[in-house]
């Protein structure tokens, strides 16, 4: 029940948050999601033991976040949701893997638990990309994108009639689901005895619906193709952003800055 | 299970993408040729409907638990499994950008894992072989079972293996396997009784629903042939892939053939094995296969406890410092933002 | 201008469950006339409706709209000529934004992007939401999803406006500014109604479908004044039309 609140009200948020008008919200939806995909890629490709040279790439993000506007607190609860599956696979590391692996003054680490904190830290990255992403640009600019991709047409409107209908489905589903519990004694979930009514009555509904929403796509015209809009074209800044992102993560790749600034600092202070 | 983009490795990635990019393709074009575009916003709606009804939870009899639906077979059911397989990417995707399940690059993963097996292996190979000479509430409650129990099964084994090619775990894969297919077949089950309770009420209220999709479209005449044509292809891809890697990253499968044998010579390394080593060096973008780590995971695997080559305690401080650093850094660039940007809004106004 | 005559001749139909939904039904539209389809749950209405824009076709009997048939092949012409405005406009509008419903019906006729913006702006100033443009609808309140949906058939420049129930689950200021809006529109109308008070206000002529068959087809103050009639037909008078039960005067009806 309250699941379904929380991802309603979580959906109406990231809807709110990509109407907003700013540096980032303008650049085009295309660099946006070439950005976000070579991050993530970059991200991922990053060895199980690296750890330090991965944290600079947190400067994207934070940069991102902060230009566009986004409330860093919500993001942040959102992305908790998705770490207990990452500890509970990613805690293993330290179990089968004990050789050391760092050597500080005061203790030692085992290669497992820098690779259980740089799935930890992979999570926090490749999350907030995402999360970014939607939050700046939008399921329907996002959908334009995947039609400049040549994704086919079917899927994107499909994509879209999902997205549209998540709202409404997720309201009735919460109504039913509400009457079902104030007439039942039960304290959670639904017994067993019901399951098939009331999901196959919302499920029957859900099929009229569908029913109803494809007739009024076939008043307007609808004959199995779906004709998006055309999309702004990109311009220089556009190219400027995904050139400049594209550069300093090659140079995080390739070149640990934490390391090389470490020695640095620690070699002047010996 | 959804995979996350912190669990893969960028091949099996982009992999898996290559794969679902190709189903979805291909289930485009069989939707397309289907010329039935009715179906087209019951995809969407019953989508979305998916999607609702994965938050409800049902009280399992007997345990005091409670569980809730993935919805696959569901929509192979009720939508065939062209139509079913797009829906449930849709559904997954949405999941992905809104809800941080998963991740982008695991998207691929995780559309074939819990969309290719439920419409492509357990529907075709499993519900539709059952209730192909009628439908009985019997033949429904099996086939739905059998094909969730099916389904999950293979999703599950391969969420295993995806996370154990990718090498960023190190679970090793008996284990891992130990732990998740017994966990999968409680889910199977829950999903097999739900599935099976509404496809037996939708048949018994509305049968036309149920039968229409498995007769009026191609399903009826979806050859088993052509369904293990494409398992085959698949197999071989991924196979091709996993053995590429299973090459390169020898720690994991020596393991399992070694419990699985007790001889550890087979999976020695080779010709090929150097030949590929040599190749991913140049390759070496993706540094989890670079030969220095596999050398690494080679001594683990035959378990030595050495201590990785590079440990050095100079390093070690400089990497701590740095890191301290750079994050002391960025966050400092972005309350710099933050800042810079209020004033000039205070000033503007 | 004989363009738009709504032709129906003997219209009969049965759903695939045997139902009988309608049974000879006969009538005659002309251009620019205003119809209220009245008449009980089950009466046919909205199964009357679906034959006009030719998403049901009839077993028996034939529809015209203009000289042109409806039948498979015309559909495209009719539905340029035909717009229909659904009951749910959660069923209405299905796309991510108010701009992309409202530009659903020009783009699947191919016009260009510029004309689709022209066309999309006009009917959204004229439903008066053009700030809603790029809403999400499920932000929308019940009486601008409904001005949304109207806007989406608008858009497709129609001369007939097909209306199923525009005024349910509407609050009456809503109700209020929608009848307001569709008495200023010139299109011939077709409102399928249980708000037989907006019936009144809206159309001078009604006809009362009973058991998938017109009863009567005549002047609306007339016949929604005709208080056996409506009993007869499961119906009420129009509130408008009834005594004050306060005081028992009878409201004068004035148009």
């Amino acid at each position: 029940m309250s699941n379904m609140t929380t991802s309603l009200y979580n959906i109406r948020l990231l809807d709110e948050l990509a109407e907003k008008k700013t540096i980032i919200h303008n650049i085009h939806p295309l660099i946006k999601v070439l950005t976000t995909v070579l991050y993530l890629i970059i991200i991922v490709s990053f060895n199980k033991y690296e750890l330090s040279e991965l944290l600079p790439l947190i400067f994207y993000p934070i940069i991102v976040i902060a230009l566009a506007d986004l409330p860093l607190m919500i993001l942040l609860k959102r992305m908790l949701i998705a770490f207990p599956l990452l500890i509970g696979i990613g805690l293993f590391n330290p179990l089968f893997d004990r050789s050391t692996m760092v050597e500080l003054p005061w203790m030692q680490l085992s290669g497992g638990w820098v690779s259980f904190l740089s799935i930890l830290l992979k999570g926090v990255l490749t999350i907030l990309a995402a999360l970014v992403l939607i939050a700046t640009t939008g399921i329907t600019r996002i959908a334009a994108v995947l039609g400049m991709l040549r994704v086919p047409r079917i899927f994107i409107l499909q994509l879209l009639l999902t997205y549209r209908y998540i709202s409404v489905l997720v309201e009735e589903v919460g109504r039913t689901v509400r009457a079902y519990a104030l007439r039942s004694r039960r304290e959670k979930g639904i017994s067993f005895s019901d399951w098939g009514p009331l999901i196959g009555h919302l499920l029957l509904r859900t099929i009229e619906r569908a029913q109803r929403v494809y007739h009024s796509m076939c008043c307007r015209g609808f004959t199995g193709a779906y004709h998006t809009g055309s999309v702004s074209r990109v311009r220089t800044g556009d190219v400027f952003y995904f050139a400049g992102w594209g550069i300093y993560f090659m140079v995080v790749r390739f070149i640990n800055i934490p390391a090389t600034l470490g020695s640095l600092i620690t070699g002047v202070v010996r | 299970m959804h995979m996350a983009d912190a669990l893969i490795s960028p091949v099996v990635g982009g992999a898996m993408w290559a794969v679902t990019a190709g189903v979805a393709a291909y289930s485009v074009k069989k939707i397309g040729n289907d010329l039935d575009e009715q179906k087209i916003p019951l995809m969407g709606v019953a989508g979305a409907f998916v999607f609702a009804a994965q938050m409800i939870n049902f009280a399992i009899p007997a345990t005091g638990s409670s569980g809730h639906i993935g919805g696959g077979l569901l929509l192979a059911i009720l939508l065939g499994p062209y139509a079913g397989f797009l829906a449930m990417a849709s559904i997954l995707t949405i999941q992905a950008l809104f809800f941080a399940d998963g991740g982008l690059l695991a998207l691929g993963c995780n559309i074939f894992n819990l969309g290719f097996y439920p419409c492509f292996v357990a529907y075709p190979l499993v519900y539709r072989l059952i209730t192909r000479r009628g439908y009985s509430q019997r033949r429904i409650f099996t086939g739905a079972m059998l094909a969730a129990l099916i389904g999950l099964q293979f999703g599950s084994l391969s969420v295993v293996l995806e996370t154990f090619f990718s090498g960023k775990s190190e679970l090793p894969f008996g284990t891992f396997v130990m732990l998740m297919q017994p966990i999968h077949l409680a889910i199977g089950v829950v999903e097999g009784l739900v599935t099976a309770a509404v496809v037996g009420f939708v048949w018994q209220a509305r049968p036309e629903i149920i039968k229409r999709t498995t007769s009026g479209e191609t399903l009826g005449s979806i050859s088993i042939k052509k369904v293990l044509a494409a398992l085959a292809i698949a197999a071989m891809m991924t196979g091709g892939i996993f053995s590429w890697f299973a090459s390169a990253h020898p720690d994991g499968l020596e393991w399992s053939m070694y419990n699985a044998s007790g001889k550890e010579e087979l999976a020695a390394p080779g010709g090929i094995y150097h030949t590929l080593a040599a190749l991913q060096e140049r390759l070496a973008f993706f540094p989890d296969y670079s030969l220095k780590n596999q050398q690494e995971t080679n001594t683990f695997a035959v378990g030595t406890n050495e201590s990785w080559p590079t440990v050095n305690a100079g390093t070690s401080l400089a990497g701590l410092v740095g890191g301290v650093m750079t994050l002391m850094l960025a966050v400092i660039t972005g309350c710099c933002i933050y800042m810079f940007k209020r004033r000039h809004k205070t000033s503007g106004v | 201008m004989s363009h738009h005559i709504v032709l129906v001749n003997n219209l009969k139909y049965m759903y695939p469950d045997g139902w009988q939904a309608l049974n000879g039904v006969n009538f005659e539209i002309l251009h620019g006339e205003s119809v209220g389809i009245v008449g009980a749950n089950g009466a046919g209405k909205s199964t009357l409706l679906m034959h006009l824009v030719g998403v049901l076709f009839p077993n028996e009997g034939e529809i015209r709209v203009g000289e042109v048939p409806v039948i498979k092949k015309t559909l495209p012409l009719i539905r340029q000529s035909v717009g229909m405005v659904f009951q749910d406009p959660d069923d209405q509008l299905f796309m991510t934004t108010v701009y992309d419903d409202v530009a659903f019906g020009p783009r699947n006729y191919k016009l260009p992007e510029e004309e689709v913006e022209k066309r999309v702006r006009s009917a959204l100033e004229t439903v008066g939401i053009i700030h809603l443009i790029n809403r999400p609808p499920y932000k929308l309140s019940g009486g601008e999803k409904r001005a949304a949906a109207i806007a989406t058939v608008l858009a497709m420049q129609p001369d007939i406006l097909v209306m199923d129930e525009p005024s349910t689950a509407l609050d009456p200021k809503s109700r209020r500014r929608l009848i307001a809006l569709l008495r200023r529109f010139t299109h011939t109308k077709i409102i399928a109604s249980h708000d037989l008070d907006m019936v009144l206000e809206l159309c001078e002529r009604t006809i009362i479908l009973q058991k998938g068959k017109v009863i009567i087809d005549g002047p609306t103050g007339k016949i929604l004044a005709d208080e056996v009639l409506m009993e007869k037909c499961g119906l009420e008078m129009p509130l408008g039309l009834q005594g004050c039960p306060v005081c028992g005067a009878k409201k004068l009806y004035k148009r």
